[in-house]
């Protein structure tokens, strides 16, 4: 009803709202792949992970009654995961693609199993910040409460942005993702690096489940990830590896997952299915747009088996 | 941070090296002296026990037998973290830089002791004084992936002397660099030499080379020492004997001249496409090639020949033109090549023309599994047949293999291309596209190679020989073309050509 007072202002309002809300998961799994990825291995599985992150998150809340003691489990919980895929793509053979598609299959599925009691109670949710304090219009304040979580996933990508050049470890990482080779004749162990950069890649998306089940939607249940984890691979392609860029994309896409009920919100209420489909559109479309058959991708790392 | 205090070089010595691989004696007593502040040649045929010697005095391997020394001391390396120790350093044959990481990245990185968090501005500014000691110019905060063939190179020589190594083994530094940048790295390198920081090992089959820039030269062949020298007592016709023994070499066919009213075979017209960045196009205003002759396309890697050859070959779509074969449309399908007779030898054979783990007679058969005797389509492929065309291509172009059931990649780099050879001058030919043939290949292989390129263009066949190596166009070529740019900027007849403006037109000063 509010909604009309500010008539259809709402809708962009809604979008920017949403993208900060929506956007947080994916910032948190792009930001783990990217790191995942810039160490020369791809991590498909992140979407069990993400699933089973929000379900340990959800379940540890519950039972301690602390979101951040949810968030700590979910995180060691995508460690685990990711150590694991990191663990088995290190003997000869294993493909890292068809790995990662078996551990998505996993997490999701240990996540329904060890969930189910967890349907039903409760959890106390992740604070957010009130930015919109200064205005009266209860839209604005709406999409300005800002959860603690976008803001720490933005410092995250402008430190990592600034480590991939600026540190010894982020020198390695790129060092190895680009040149197996190289990295051996400088004395580096590719395949630990890569086990690492795994585990912290897993343990970012577990947080981004945590998120899910701990604020927004703010529940557990089944249906709880709708292929964020799978999106946010194709978001680290579409940013370059850049974490900056994952952080814009993930914004982009996050708006992109807001237009649906954002119309809904202001009384469209034809074909808004439609729009709940346009991250999945925009995935296609950007995978189109910036692919080539006569070049391949730029900044893309030289181990990588996509791109290789 | 890194030990580039250290500006004298060092002289090392291998006393009686023996090296066994089991019942296989890959390195049979072999002493070389390298004095400080020298320039040393170590040449030798594939197989002669080269990179042998250097993994030894590296420490890769450990010899069974023999002592290194140092300045006269007698060390013990056991680890290449022991010849870094002692000042020893090797630059590979192939580029051992990390493509997406800056100049300034790979040197800071390569060190053995690296802060957590890098001061950039620091570093930026001791490579800038270490840099001024430098004879190399060179863009640090560029990409590696961005820089040409020869800059890689200085930077792999600059990495190892920012590590503080000086006596650096060279692999065949210039296999990858056009005879400008090879002159102009070698020359640096010895003057360097010259000034006493800096003692060199490099291995060569390029005679010119060795001429030119080396101080002495040691021979090794199957794994023996054969010779040592003085460069400036040596004529290149002794070095050859050192190294190859009384073996035969391949010598090139005489040049029958083209006859006149030659067809034209190959036409290329207003040729646009793309190049590898997506920034530029190549644009080949016209070129023709007749039967009988070879034309040569000179030029600078990166100046767009590589994807002229790929537009040929059909890896890479054209956005215009016309290319003709005998006044037919060309477009590099397999039944166009069949019916045309076009034949193609591509650079690095074993990535553009073969499939690495399918065996060395799948890999031959690869223009005629599916035709019998009479040249018509047949539906059931006959193993028997293909081997039994194998063993005769083996044998005709002696193709060194351990079976012909091999995976291809098991060979050498001289055996794939023979190979290939093999593959594409049986039959009929009247287009040849060759491109680099004798990339990183021994003395006696590169002579058996252009010698068979030539016996083709003597049978009539149009050859378009596009090359890095100006000396292999100058031997080869009737008519020679330079490519700067992605344009055909100059043509020259044999005859009239001199390396002085062929070189001008590739460095795109005209």
């Amino acid at each position: 009803m509010e909604a009309t007072e500010i008539g259809l202002w709402g809708v962009p309002l809604a979008i920017l709202g949403g993208a900060i809300r929506v956007s947080t998961p994916f910032i948190f799994v792009s930001l783990g792949e990217a790191i995942t990825e810039r160490s020369g291995r791809i991590n498909l599985g992140l979407e069990g992970t993400l699933v089973f992150g929000a379900m340990t998150a959800y379940a540890m809340a519950v039972m301690t009654g602390s979101p951040w003691l949810g968030l700590m489990a979910a995180a060691t919980a995508g460690l685990c995961f990711g150590l694991f895929h990191g663990w088995i793509c290190k003997f000869p053979g294993v493909n890292d693609i068809a790995i990662g598609i078996a551990l998505m299959l996993l997490g999701s599925g240990l996540a329904f199993f060890f969930g189910k009691p967890f349907i039903q109670p409760s959890a106390p949710d992740l604070p957010a910040i009130p930015f919109g304090g200064w205005s009266d219009i209860p839209q604005v304040q709406a999409a300005l409460n800002v959860n603690v979580l976008f803001l720490i996933g933005a410092a995250l990508a402008v430190f990592l942005w600034w480590a991939f050049r600026n540190t010894r470890a982020g020198l390695i990482l790129r060092v190895v993702g680009d040149s197996s080779d190289a990295a051996r004749a400088m004395g580096l162990d590719p395949n630990m690096v890569r086990l690492i950069a795994t585990g912290v890649g897993g343990a970012l998306a577990g947080i981004g489940g945590g998120y899910l089940s701990l604020y927004y939607p703010g529940s557990w249940t089944e249906r709880i990830s709708s292929g964020q984890g799978l999106m946010a691979v194709a978001l680290v392609i579409f940013a370059r590896w850049n974490p900056l860029g994952c952080f814009a994309a993930a914004l982009l896409f996050g708006g992109a997952g807001a237009l649906g009920p954002a119309l809904q919100s202001v009384g469209i209420t034809q074909g808004y299915y439609l729009f709940y489909a346009a991250p999945y559109i925009l995935t296609l479309i950007i995978m189109i747009a910036t692919s080539s058959p006569g070049r391949s991708l730029a900044g893309a790392p030289g181990e990588l088996s996509i791109t290789k | 941070m890194s030990a580039t205090t250290r500006t004298k070089a060092v002289g090392v010595e291998t006393i009686g090296m023996t090296m066994r691989f089991g019942a296989f004696t890959a390195l049979d007593d072999v002493s070389v002296k390298v004095p400080a502040g020298s320039f040393h040649a170590l040449l030798g045929e594939n197989g002669a026990g080269k990179s042998t010697l250097v993994k030894c005095m590296m420490g890769f391997y450990h010899p069974t037998s023999g002592d290194i020394l140092v300045d006269g001391h007698e060390v013990a390396i056991t680890s290449p973290r022991d010849a870094s120790a002692l000042g020893l350093g090797m630059v590979y044959q192939h580029f051992t830089l990390v493509p997406s990481l800056t100049g300034a990245e790979n040197l800071v990185i390569s060190r053995e002791k690296v802060p957590g968090i890098i001061d950039w501005r620091r570093e930026r500014a001791d490579l800038a004084q270490f840099m001024q000691r430098m004879p190399f110019k060179l863009p640090l905060h560029v990409k590696v992936a961005e820089l040409a063939a020869g800059e890689k190179q200085k930077l792999e020589i600059i990495k190892q002397l920012y590590l503080g190594r000086n006596f650096l083994v060279l692999d065949e530094p210039t296999s990858v660099l056009t005879p400008g940048e090879a002159q102009e790295v070698l020359g640096l390198v010895r003057d360097m030499t010259r000034a006493g920081g800096l003692t060199v090992l490099m291995i060569s089959h390029k005679f010119h080379e060795v001429t030119a820039f080396a101080d002495d030269i040691t021979v090794l062949r199957k794994g023996r020492l054969t010779g040592t020298g003085k460069v400036s007592d040596l004529s290149h016709k002794e070095m050859a004997a050192m190294m190859i023994g009384d073996q035969p070499i391949a010598a090139l066919d005489s040049r029958a001249p083209v006859p006149v009213g030659a067809r034209q075979v190959l036409t290329v017209k207003a040729l646009k496409a793309p190049d590898r960045t997506g920034l530029k196009t190549i644009n080949i205003g016209g070129l023709d090639v007749k039967s009988g002759e070879i034309v040569g396309v000179a030029g600078i890697s990166g100046n767009g020949q590589k994807e002229f050859l790929e537009v040929l070959a059909g890896q890479r779509t054209r956005d215009g033109g016309d290319v003709l074969v005998k006044g037919s449309p060309y477009g590099a399908s397999r039944s166009e090549a069949r019916t045309l007779n076009v034949r193609f030898i591509p650079e690095e054979p074993l990535r553009n023309a073969c499939a690495p783990k399918m065996t060395v007679a799948e890999n031959m058969a690869f223009r005629t599994f599916d035709l019998n005797e009479a040249g018509k389509p047949i539906s059931w492929i006959r193993m028997s047949a293909m081997r039994d065309y194998a063993t005769r291509l083996v044998e005709q172009f002696k193709v060194k293999t351990a079976s012909l059931a091999s995976p291809i990649s098991s060979l050498s780099g001289g055996n794939v291309q023979r190979a290939v050879l093999a593959r594409e001058l049986t039959g009929e030919v009247d287009l040849l596209i060759v491109s680099n043939p004798c990339f990183g290949l021994d003395f006696s292989a590169v002579a058996e190679i252009r010698a068979r390129i030539m016996k083709a263009r003597n049978a009539g066949a149009a050859v378009l020989l596009m090359s890095e190596d100006l000396d292999e166009l100058l031997e080869l070529s009737d008519r020679i073309f330079v490519m700067s740019d992605g344009a055909l900027v100059y043509e020259t007849p044999i005859a009239q050509a001199s390396v002085q403006t062929i070189g001008e037109h590739m460095a795109g000063h005209h």
